[in-house]
Parts: C-alpha cells; structure tokens; sequence
C-alpha cells in the first residue's frame, strides 16, 4: 500500500496530509489533523456523531475514505459560528438543546445544512433532517424546537421553552 | 470464562493496527462446560452450578400482613406473569479510558465514568496499590444512564495494568460491539403477580415473585433486586403483601445499573395488573388508582409511613387535567385500522442509596471564593449530562448570595473531595446539593461576620444577594468587591468543605418491613398511541408526563430529564429489546438494537409538580431516573386499551400485538 498525499480545504483553511488508502476520514481529521468535534459513536454510519460537511453536504466521516475527499471542503464543527454563535447555535443555548453533549457536534452541522437549503423547515422536515443522528440524552424536542426557532426570521429573539 | 465477552488476555501496542494483529494472534483452547441461558433451568435441582449451591446471587423477601388469608375476601383477583428483556444503554460515547503512570508510583486514569471512587478502589484493588496512589479524574462523558456506574472500573484497570506494565500511557476505548457485547444491560425479568382487590377497588392482598436475570456475575445484582422489591407494588397501599425475589446467575453478560435499577420491570407489572384488575372489578383505571394512591400519613408495602412530600394524586390530577384540557385531534376517519388508545401509570421512586447501599450514603463538597469574586467549587459526584453541575452552580449562587455566572464547577476527581459514593440512584442533586449548603453556610457566617464588624452591624442583620450586601434588608455601603479585601486583609479563609449523610433508615432484612429510602418522588405518565390493527403496530402520539420532583431548581434541566427519560421508556416499550442466542448477543449495532429516532419521537408534555421534601436543598428530591420508569407500562396499558386487549412482554413489537390481536 503506498501513501498518498492529499489536500483538503478544512474550515476555510487548506490541509495536505499522507493518508494510506484504506485511511478513514475521521480517523485522519481526528488523528492526523487534530479536529476532534466529529466523534465515533459507532464506526459504521448508524449514529451520525461523526457527521461533517463535504462539499456542503453532510457525510457520515467514517463511512468515506479519506482519499476520496481529496481536493474537497470540509466543514466540522469547529468551522461553524467562528465569528461568534450562528442564530442555530444560541437557539440551542436558549432551549437547553443538549445533554451529555456528544451528538451535538454532527446534529449542528445537519441542521446547518438544512437551514441551508431549506429556509422554512415543517417539523417533520427537520425530524427528517436529523433522523440519522442517534441522541439518546434529550428525546430530540428541545433540539428540534430550536432548530424551528432559529429558522423564524420573524422571531429574531429566541422564545424561551414553554 | 463466564460468559460472551469476558476479558481474556490484553494486548498493548504502539498503533491500533499492530494492537488488532496481536489480540488476532491469540490462540485459545476452549474446555466446553455445561451453560446456562435460562432462569428457569438456573432454578432446577441438578443444574450445573454457576454461584453457590442454587445459583442465586440474592434473595429478599417482603412479609406483610397475611396475604393468603386476604385473597379468599377479595370481590376481584387477577393473575398473572410478565416478561421483560435487557435493555442495553445506548450511551453515544463508548467506554473509554487513558491510564497515564506518574513519577512516585501514582497511576493517574482519565475516563468517561459516573463513579470515580468506584474505579479508584478497583484500579488499586488490581494494582496492589493504595488509594492515594492512584487518582481519578473524569472527563467529559458522553451519556451513562448507569451504563458507567460500575462497568468503568473494568477497562479503567485494564488500561492501568497495561500502563504500570509497559510504564507508558495506555488508552483503552471500546469499540460499540465491544461495548455491546461486553458490558452491563438492564436485567432482564419474570415478573409473576396476583393482586386482589375488595368490591370498593381497594387493594387488600398482593403476591409477587420478582426474578432477575443477573448474568455470570453478582455485581450490582443484590441490589438491583432490593430497589425492584420495595417498588414491585407501585405506589398503593396494601395490607397485605408478599414479595420474593432473586437473583439467579446464568452465563449471560452481567445485568447491571440502567436508570430505574431494577423497578421499570416491576412497575410495568404492577400498572398492568391495575388495568387488569380495574377491567374485572368493571372500574375507570384512574379510579382505581386514585382509591389505592399513597398519600402523607400512609404507609408503603414495608410499612414506612410517608410523612410529607407526597404528590401521587397531585401527579395523577395534573397530568389528567392536562390531556383533558388539550384534547388530541380525533385519528383520520379514512383510516379505521387505526384505532386509538389511552393508558396511564402512576409510580414512584425512592430517591438516593436507600438502606440497601446505606454505608455509601454521605458526600462531601468544597467550595473556595477567590479573592477576584470568582467561585469554585467542586464535589464527588458527577456531570453526565443530567445537568448537575448547573443545579449545583445555582445552589452555590444562591446559598453564598454570589451571581450565577461567577460559579464554575471543578472536573470532580478523587483527590479534590473525600469519597463521595457513586453518582447514581438521583442523588447528586440532594446529596451534593446538601454537601454544597454546608460548605455554603460556613462561608457565609465568615462573610457575614467581616461585613457586620466593618458595617458596625450585627452578623444577623447581614444578607447577600447576587452578590450585593444587604445590612437589615436595606443596600450597604460594601461592596462584595470590598468585603472580599477586607476579608483578606483579616486573613479570613474563604474555603470551607462540607459534608452530609442523610437520617439513618431502620429496616428488618428478614421481615422486609421499615424504612428503605429518606423520600420518595412520585409520576404519573399518560401515553396516547394509534395501533395499526393490521400490522400491530404503535404509534405513540403524546406522552404526558407529570413529576413531583420537590422542588425544580432548573426547571428547563427537568423538562430535559423527562424528556429524555420519556424516550428511553418509549424504547423500552416498543423496540428495545437485546437478543441472545447460548449467551451471544445476536444485535450488537444500532442498526438491529433500535433506539428512538427523531422521527419516533411523539408530542412529549412535561409537567412539573412540587411537594418540598423538607431534607432536600431548597426543598428538592432527586427524580431524574423517573421519567423512564413509567413509559412502558403507560404505552402498553394504551395498546391494550386500543384493541381491547392483554399484553404481557415487553417490547411491545407488531409481531407481539398482531399475535395477541389474532389469539384472543
């Protein structure tokens, strides 16, 4: 097996890195690169911790090859809110979206992509949207009443629960 | 080798792949015993034996009155045996531990854990070392649900005998089939229960036997089994009562700590024995339970008299009142395979350690003010997400007269605070919270006693509020800024510890009668579901959920506890359910162990209801492994009610329900 080097435009900056060829990309992101908000809950796409953006669409990060992200953009989370929290993220504050905390690095970036390219979601898009992130802390209503919140233009100021 | 899963041999290497071709490498040459998959045959004279002469790890016994006798003067007996499976935590974050050898001997390990003095006391216990020699620092866990009460302890000495032996950091982590495969579930029961009532609906005799199945080894098992026989008839009074219950050893992997511990298999016996009962005494099932309810002045099973803090009926009242007001809209008229159907449970929970686990009961805490107004404080129980260290940072606020935000809590580690027990049973709220007033109260007679001699006032006349000083209720000219220099200019330590235990508890082990825990917490969960009578299968649409928690500290922190715990129970009553086949577990992923999505999540309404316990800090009980428990029963009372039907295992998948649809 030979090495190759790659290079990845990773929150903004670019990255070339040696990877074998059957190098995981989160192994290489969190092992390689140090970016350790995408996290392995289970090494086989069932629970969507390591979930990041690649080329503006999230991908479960255990499931592709490094090498086959080559030449892309990577988004994690610690690419997102860098000039302060995004609207999602103090959503997420304001409804006490999270527990333990760890699936709330790939549940960040699935909903940013859905504000993306959804402006309006109905619940049920947005339970859509996050299905293929396991949480078992919250019981996902207080993560899908923020992301609903953070999508309301009109309502700039975050309601507080109930 | 006990059972599937059981540590063998361990293998330290530089990179994981060398790690993978070493363990590969290993041969090992299996002797073939006899095993034993089944409580049933664990029982049987003969049987191979796995513990002892009779394979139970436990038994313990509940004697009340004169049940026997009872029964022959009831208007309505109903009997019958309920089933239910392990549930596997499910906790996103997998074990994980990192064993780092100190200069001098001292073996540090950082984890994800509930227990840090439990690992401590095992990693020693392995090394031969004594405690002071080995610290225990927990990192940020991700999710435990009692998944990390005890089981931590295994990979954190693994990880440390590798260490101590190579001198060289090791880190341990569990792959999620590892996990699966080798760690703690919910222990699987049979639940056999005959309830007989008089023609009024009053409960007058009870039997239960109650069986758990412990797996190959002991471990939490004894008293998993008492908390599950002081629960195993809800929340009612009653007579006359027998309970047995045991622990059997076969060659399953351990069952062990899940959020409830040992009473969500009992409790869905006993609320669907309520229905059953309710259905032939030809009464509303809320009547019924309303006529039995517990209420302050009564006494439970064990003969404990609940003196105050007692909110069953208000639960029952408040989560009825809510469905009443906030009628869901009727099921499609198009759809008349659909049929609708409405349960309800009412339970309860003994809130902390109990007499069971007594000696463990006593925390400590620190707190320091710093001389800039900063607070830290720190104690030996732990955040795993249940949102401990926000209701304790309130406590401390609240308790100094000190802001919010200048509170942080310190990563709990075992040389910070003396051994503080486990972080389980719902405990840390009253426990460190009762640790942290101590601590508090110390502080706050230093400060009061600085600002009365600078104010020329007396201590008494002396208040704090977010950080403002008040001299008999009016502002004084001080700042908290300015007491805290004059406090250091007096040379006043503004560091204190504190320490509690709650009351000691009287309780006959032979009899099974007298008091098992200080307060207990009370729910009532009404569930709404829509069954598909073609398939048999459930769609929940609402849970509502009404908890007397005491008193809330963070009510948004308790919303997100019944919330989550609502979910939990949802698995457990529809899909959760680990398969084993001679001891292996056949569906070690999520893709075959299904948990909740959030595409199964229905309407989940969290009601808060207060009866202060008077021992609790600001009047609270801990409560956070309630909202699991009464889910099942409440789904499965709903289904039955649905389809006119009985249903008596857990999970209640389509196979099951068609099956019983179809059978009657």
């Amino acid at each position: 097996m030979t090495k190759t080097t790659i290079t990845l435009k990773i929150n903004g900056a670019t990255r070339t890195v040696d990877v074998e060829p059957s190098d995981v990309l989160i192994e290489v992101l969190r092992d390689k690169l140090g970016i350790k908000s995408p996290k392995i809950g289970c090494d086989r796409g069932d629970c969507g911790t390591c979930t990041v953006l690649l080329n503006g669409q999230t991908v479960r990060s255990c499931l592709v090859l490094a090498v086959e992200a080559d030449g892309g953009e990577i988004v994690t989370l610690e690419g997102i809110g860098t000039d302060g929290l995004t609207p999602l993220q103090k959503a997420f504050i304001a409804h006490n979206s999270f527990q333990c905390g760890f699936c709330a690095p790939g549940v960040t970036l699935a909903a940013t992509e859905l504000l993306r390219k959804n402006a309006q979601p109905t619940r049920d898009e947005i339970k859509e949207a996050i299905a293929g992130n396991l949480c078992r802390c919250t019981g996902y209503t207080p993560i899908i009443d923020a992301i609903e919140d953070a999508a309301k233009p009109a309502n700039k100021k975050t309601k507080a629960k109930k | 080798m006990r059972y599937v899963g059981e540590a063998l041999a361990l293998v330290a290497a530089a990179t994981l792949a060398q790690a993978r071709a070493a363990a590969a490498a290993v041969v090992v040459q299996y002797e073939e015993l006899p095993a034993l998959f089944d409580m049933a045959a664990a029982r049987q004279p003969g049987a191979p034996q796995l513990y002892k002469e009779n394979n139970i790890f436990k038994e313990l016994h509940i004697t009340r009155g004169d049940p026997a006798a009872a029964f022959a003067h009831c208007a309505a007996v109903v009997a019958h045996t309920y089933r239910t499976p392990p549930q596997e935590h499910a906790y996103l974050e997998t074990q994980g531990m990192l064993a780092v050898p100190q200069p001098g001997g001292v073996m540090q390990l950082y984890g994800s854990m509930q227990c840090p003095f439990y690992v401590r006391d095992g990693v020693a216990a392995v090394l031969g070392s004594t405690l002071g020699a080995t610290q225990i620092t927990q990192t940020s866990t991700g999710g435990a649900f009692g998944g990390k009460e005890d089981v931590p302890s295994l990979p954190a000495a693994h990880a440390a005998l590798l260490a101590w032996r190579t001198r060289r950091p090791v880190r341990l982590i569990y792959e999620r089939d590892e996990d699966i495969i080798c760690t703690s579930k919910r222990h699987a029961a049979v639940i056999r229960s005959k309830y007989g009532a008089d023609r009024d609906g009053l409960l007058r005799a009870v039997e239960i036997e109650y069986l758990v199945d412990g797996g190959a080894y002991a471990t939490l098992s004894p008293i998993v089994l008492f908390r599950g026989v002081v629960h195993a008839a809800g929340p009612y009074r009653c007579p006359n009562v027998r309970v047995d219950g045991y622990a059997v050893a076969t060659n399953h992997v351990p069952a062990g700590a899940f959020r409830g511990f040992g009473s969500p298999q009992v409790l869905f016996a006993a609320e669907r024995q309520m229905d059953e009962l309710a259905r032939q005494l030809k009464l509303d099932p809320v009547e019924l339970r309303r006529r039995n309810l517990l209420r302050a002045g009564d006494a439970t099973i064990t003969g404990q008299t609940l003196h105050a803090s007692v909110g069953a009926t208000d639960t029952l009242d408040t989560a009825l009142a809510y469905v009443r007001e906030h009628p869901l809209a009727p099921p499609p008229a198009n759809a008349p395979h659909l049929k609708y159907g409405r349960g309800l449970s009412t339970i309860y929970y003994g809130v902390g350690l109990g007499v069971g686990g007594e000696y463990l009961a006593r925390t400590g805490a620190t707190i320091q003010i710093n001389h800039d107004g900063s607070v830290v404080f720190a104690v030996g129980t732990t955040e795993i997400g249940q949102g401990m260290k926000t209701v304790l940072a309130q406590i401390v606020a609240e308790a100094l007269g000190v802001p919010f935000a200048s509170v942080e809590m310190l990563p709990t580690d075992t040389t910070r605070v003396p051994d503080s027990g486990p972080t389980v049973a719902s405990r840390a709220t009253t426990m460190s919270g009762n640790a942290l007033l101590h601590a508090a109260g110390q502080l706050r007679e230093r400060l009061n006693a600085v600002a009365a001699e600078v104010l020329g006032r007396a201590p008494l006349q002396i208040s704090l509020h977010h950080g403002q000083i008040f001299a008999d209720g009016a502002p004084a000219a001080l700042s908290f800024a300015q007491l805290l220099h004059e406090c250091a200019v007096r040379r006043v330590s503004l560091s204190a510890q504190g320490w509690h235990h709650p009351r000691p508890l009287k309780y006959d082990w032979q009899t099974g009668q007298g008091d098992t825990y200080v307060v207990f917490s009370f729910a009532t969960n009404i569930a709404e579901v829509l069954v598909d009578e073609r398939t048999g299968a459930t769609t929940v649409l609402r849970v509502t959920a009404a908890h007397d928690v005491g008193k809330a500290i963070s009510p948004a922190g308790v919303e997100g506890q019944i919330e989550g715990g609502t979910l939990q129970g949802i698995g457990y009553a529809l899909t959760e359910e680990i398969v084993q086949a001679n001891g292996v577990i056949r569906n070690p992923h999520f893709s075959t162990y299904i948990i909740p999505t959030a595409c199964d999540m229905p309407e989940l309404v969290p009601l808060i209801v207060e009866h202060p316990f008077p021992d609790g800090p600001f009047g609270a009980k801990g409560f956070g492994e309630q909202p699991l428990m009464g889910v099942a029963p409440a789904i499965a009372n709903a289904v039955c009610n649905a389809l006119s039907i009985s249903q008596y295992e857990l999970p209640l998948t389509p196979e099951r329900v068609w099956a019983a649809l179809h059978s009657a």
